[in-house]
């Protein structure tokens, strides 16, 4: 029988100006040589779906580590208290964002199983932000599901600090896989055909998958949205974009 | 979708329960999100807040599209009977 355990539990990591931040963690126990992943949550919170979405990470055989973005306004709160408090605040700043990523990324490669390489994967809020760590951070595969203002300008009189990163798509570090439902309206099918006519024009290394009756938030299992044949599909996507470039 | 798109206001002279008690607000934002436990992809979040008493000073609801078109109703009708009084 193969050994399965898998260690889950809550640590303190250096972020940006290194701040002691929370992180949530799951690893693999049966030693070898892993890849790891930074799970990015998405704006309503470090929460438990984003915490299944770790362990369900190393039961894949990564090492898996979603940080607390809300770590300084709300330390010790309540993921919806915490979150609430960080959109009162007008959100979380690009460069603390990738600060705190790049906090994960080298805490991830301190570990005795680390084989140095590192992905990124992100849903919704935390999908742009998966895709600013691939412009940013060193990491070798990100994974962005349906993150709105890639591409595609805020509305006027915007208040939160959130600005398109399409003028960057030449900067991009690592693969990218991109996950989206043809329904969504952020970021709109248009979007995305925007969004891979730069990533070819310049040249990237990238997979576009799109899916029919699947709007925003289709990984939700606890939502409306969930669409069972686009998250089975995209999960199998996920598994192998991560199997090709994290693995040893 | 993390839709991002926030109102604040000021919530001066007001005040909220929230799980230790009264306590006066300060402020609140009014956002179409993805809801903690409301059973909908996404709902109408008001959190009034008190920053200088933490994050736990919080009154939240989520409410759907029909409880919020009714909620401005009601509030229409008794701020417009207010001004009358």
């Amino acid at each position: 029988m193969r050994h399965d355990a898998v260690l889950a539990e809550t640590i303190g990591i250096r972020g940006a100006n290194d701040d002691q931040i929370e992180a949530y963690t799951a690893r693999p126990l049966d030693g070898g040589s892993r890849g790891g992943v930074i799970v990015v949550h998405h704006m309503p919170g470090y929460d438990r779906e984003s915490k299944e979405t770790v362990r369900r990470l190393a039961t894949e055989g990564y090492n898996a580590i979603c940080p607390n973005l809300y770590s300084r306004e709300a330390p010790g709160a309540d993921p919806s208290d915490a979150a609430a408090t960080a959109r009162a605040n007008g959100g979380v700043p690009d460069a603390r964002f990738v600060g705190d990523a790049a906090g994960a990324a080298r805490w991830l490669r301190s570990l005795p199983t680390a084989n140095g390489k590192v992905g990124v994967i992100g849903f919704c809020s935390g999908g742009r932000q998966s895709f600013l760590a691939a412009l940013e951070v060193d990491v070798q595969a990100a994974v962005d599901c349906y993150g709105a203002f890639v591409v595609g300008e805020p509305p006027d009189g915007f208040p939160l600090q959130v600005v398109p990163l399409a003028d960057r798509v030449g900067e991009l570090r690592a693969p990218l896989l991109g996950l989206f439902g043809n329904e969504d309206s952020h970021p709109s099918p248009a979007q995305v055909d925007e969004l891979e006519k730069l990533l070819r024009e310049e040249g990237k290394t990238y997979e576009i998958h799109r899916y029919d009756d699947a709007g925003h938030s289709f990984f939700s299992v606890d939502r409306p949205a969930y669409r069972p044949a686009a998250a089975v599909d995209g999960w199998e996507r996920i598994a192998a974009f991560y199997a090709t470039h994290l693995g040893d | 979708m993390c839709t991002y798109s926030t109102e604040k206001i000021d919530t001066a002279g007001s005040s909220g329960k929230g799980a230790d008690g009264w306590f006066p607000l300060r402020t609140a934002t009014v956002y179409y999100d993805h809801p903690v436990h409301a059973p909908d992809d996404h709902t109408v979040n008001i959190d009034f807040l008190n920053p200088e008493r933490g994050p736990g000073a919080r009154v939240a609801v989520e409410l759907s599209l029909d409880t919020a078109k009714a909620l401005l109703k009601a509030l229409e009708i008794t701020v417009e009977r207010a001004a009358h009084h």
